[in-house]
């Protein structure tokens, strides 16, 4: 029934579009040529006013019969969306789901698994923008000596770049802790009854997980900063007499982060996305628990609400990163005086 | 008078490129030394040489009485008696006016950010940028850029600056406020290398005049001898040819 109604209300919408839509173009090329033959003609001035103005209009033309056809289909395809709302937007399910319906601060489940998706990805981040500067200075080692240390480096890189995200979350939640390697043992760090930070073994294995794969996202965001940095900035450092290290720490990283901020918001908005990927080891995070929802009451509007969770917040987190790096050039560059 | 510099046959090569073909050279304590010559002739490679920027192929160059070998550690040493100042400047676009010149005291000398900030201050009076001190060096005109480029190197004490063809990225009219900072040092007897393509400062300011061809020194001596009476006839074809182009 739903899908005769679907296919019904589509060809309306696409009637009402045929016929505006060249209608739209016609408009805008006949103005357009009125325009242009009043020009040529070098007619006076308020001829050539009337013909820009008519243009205007067939503009303007195009854009309500585009807008009239699009809401014509809508308004035809209403029932179809009343499906659609209830499957995906049900206000009930999305408040119950949430916690909403029992007031601030909200109890749901999708909520509170929402809650440990940011309390992953904060910790996450943290220990990526770390571990990342690691290895791309490794990377970045000079002589003869540190070449073991680079190739290391390049090893992992290579490696855990090129994994899916979700195999290495699979084997790295699943088999460290069947492994006897140090630390997974009872009463040690990722042993099985662990907790830091309040997270428990599990958590912390995908912790783990997510910093292995953006760690290597991440140190080479960090390198292509670095290289960016130009080489006479370090002359100048090495030249006042600041060793390699100080040049490093005091010139050129606090130049390439600056400069990497906006791929480095990228890779992060990816890590806030992927900690839903943990939920496939058990870990019962917001997409575990929207899917859960989902099961039991034949309704996806749990899934949607958490989606817009995941929107919401790199939204915020963007434009104040944006804003940031704005004011930080605003400071220091002349151009912007 | 106490050598400050000394070169003997430096030899350099980048790649198949040989930039230096044996060059000897001595600075006394303060000796102002002009290093003239087209471009490409190797005045930068050689003053890039003389504190440790650039690996040497053969040859010794001894500066204070140390070796200048490629060492971390000895050549971190060695620049801090040693002032350069770029072409490009080089100032730090992420740090204040007053943080680039008070980094290297604090880091390399540890000297307290108050003690350094005294060592700054007075430095920046004196080239009339005080007030520019919290700015950020993109915000300045080249020249005055520069000129905190040298304060930079001098909050360092250093007992020789190198100057690497300070004044060539410089609008005409900035030029000589540059100039007139280095005038002012060389008064002051302080001892510099300076790599330049103008011929006035050169023939007024210094003690020695080098001219650098293809690699070697082919001819040195005080300026009124080599401006006047040049020996090796490439010095007089490119003093003319720098001569009609009205750069002296």
């Amino acid at each position: 029934m739903a899908a005769l109604r679907a296919s019904h209300t589509n060809n309306n919408f696409l009637v009402a579009f045929v016929v505006a839509f060249p209608l739209g173009v016609f408009a805008l090329w006949f103005g357009r040529r009125a325009e242009t033959r009043v020009v040529d003609r070098d007619g006076p001035e308020k001829d050539e006013q009337l013909a820009r103005a008519a243009r205007r209009v067939a503009v303007a033309g195009i854009t309500l019969g585009a807008m009239l056809a699009i809401g014509l289909g809508i308004w035809s395809a209403w029932t179809g969306l009343e499906d659609v709302q209830e499957i995906f937007f049900s206000p009930e399910h999305l408040g119950d789901s949430a916690g909403l319906v029992s007031g601030w601060p909200a109890s749901g489940p999708i909520f509170e698994g929402f809650l440990l998706n940011v309390k992953i990805f904060v910790v996450a981040e943290i220990l990526v923008l770390v571990w990342a500067l690691v290895v791309a200075l490794v990377r970045d080692m000079p002589g003869r000596a540190a070449a073991p240390l680079r190739w290391l480096a390049i090893a992992y890189v290579d490696i855990f770049r090129g994994l899916p995200a979700i195999i290495t979350i699979y084997l790295v939640m699943f088999g460290l802790p069947i492994t006897q390697l140090p630390g997974m043992k009872e009463g040690e760090f990722f042993g099985p009854d662990a907790s830091f930070l309040g997270f428990d073994q599990v958590e912390m294995l995908g912790i783990f997980a997510l910093v292995l794969i953006y760690g290597a996202y991440v140190a080479e965001v960090y390198r292509s900063g670095i290289e960016s940095v130009h080489w006479s900035q370090r002359a100048a450092a090495q030249g006042l007499g600041l060793s390699r290290g100080q040049s490093m720490r005091y010139v050129v990283v606090p130049q390439a982060v600056r400069r990497v901020i906006p791929p480095l918001m990228n890779d992060f908005i990816g890590l806030q996305k992927d900690t839903a990927l943990l939920n496939i080891a058990g870990v019962f995070e917001g997409f575990a628990a929207a899917s859960n929802y989902a099961n039991n009451n034949f309704n996806l509007s749990s899934v949607t609400g958490l989606g817009i969770c995941f929107i919401i917040i790199t939204i915020p987190m963007t434009r104040l990163t944006d804003y940031l790096v704005k004011r930080g050039r605003q400071r220091t560059q002349a151009a912007f005086a | 008078m106490s050598a400050v510099v000394e070169v003997r046959g430096l030899v350099k090569r980048f790649g198949l490129t040989t930039v230096l073909e044996g060059v000897d050279l001595d600075v006394a304590e303060h000796d102002v030394v002009c290093l003239i010559g087209a471009s490409g002739s190797g005045k930068s490679t050689l003053l890039r040489c003389i504190n440790g920027l650039e690996p040497t192929n053969s040859g010794t160059v001894v500066v204070n009485g140390r070796q200048v070998i490629q060492d971390d550690i000895k050549l971190n040493r060695l620049r801090r008696d040693v002032g350069i100042v770029f072409q490009a400047y080089n100032l730090f676009p992420h740090m204040t006016v007053l943080d680039n010149v008070t980094l290297a005291p604090r880091k390399v000398l540890h000297l307290s950010a108050s003690d350094a900030d005294a060592r700054a201050r007075p430095l920046l009076e004196r080239i009339g940028l005080a007030d520019k001190a919290d700015e950020y060096p993109d915000r300045l005109s080249g020249g005055q850029q520069q000129r905190v480029a040298i304060v930079r190197a001098l909050a360092m004490q250093p007992k020789l600056m190198l100057f690497d063809e300070i004044t060539s990225a410089l609008d005409p009219e900035l030029v000589n406020e540059v100039l007139l900072m280095m005038r002012q040092l060389a008064e002051e007897g302080m001892t510099m290398i300076v790599a330049t393509h103008e011929m006035g400062f050169a023939r007024d300011v210094a003690s020695k005049v080098c001219f650098l061809h293809e690699g070697k020194v082919l001819e040195e001596g005080p300026p009124s001898k080599i401006f006047s009476s040049p020996q090796n006839e490439r010095t007089a074809e490119f003093l003319k040819r720098t001569l009609d182009a009205g750069r002296m």
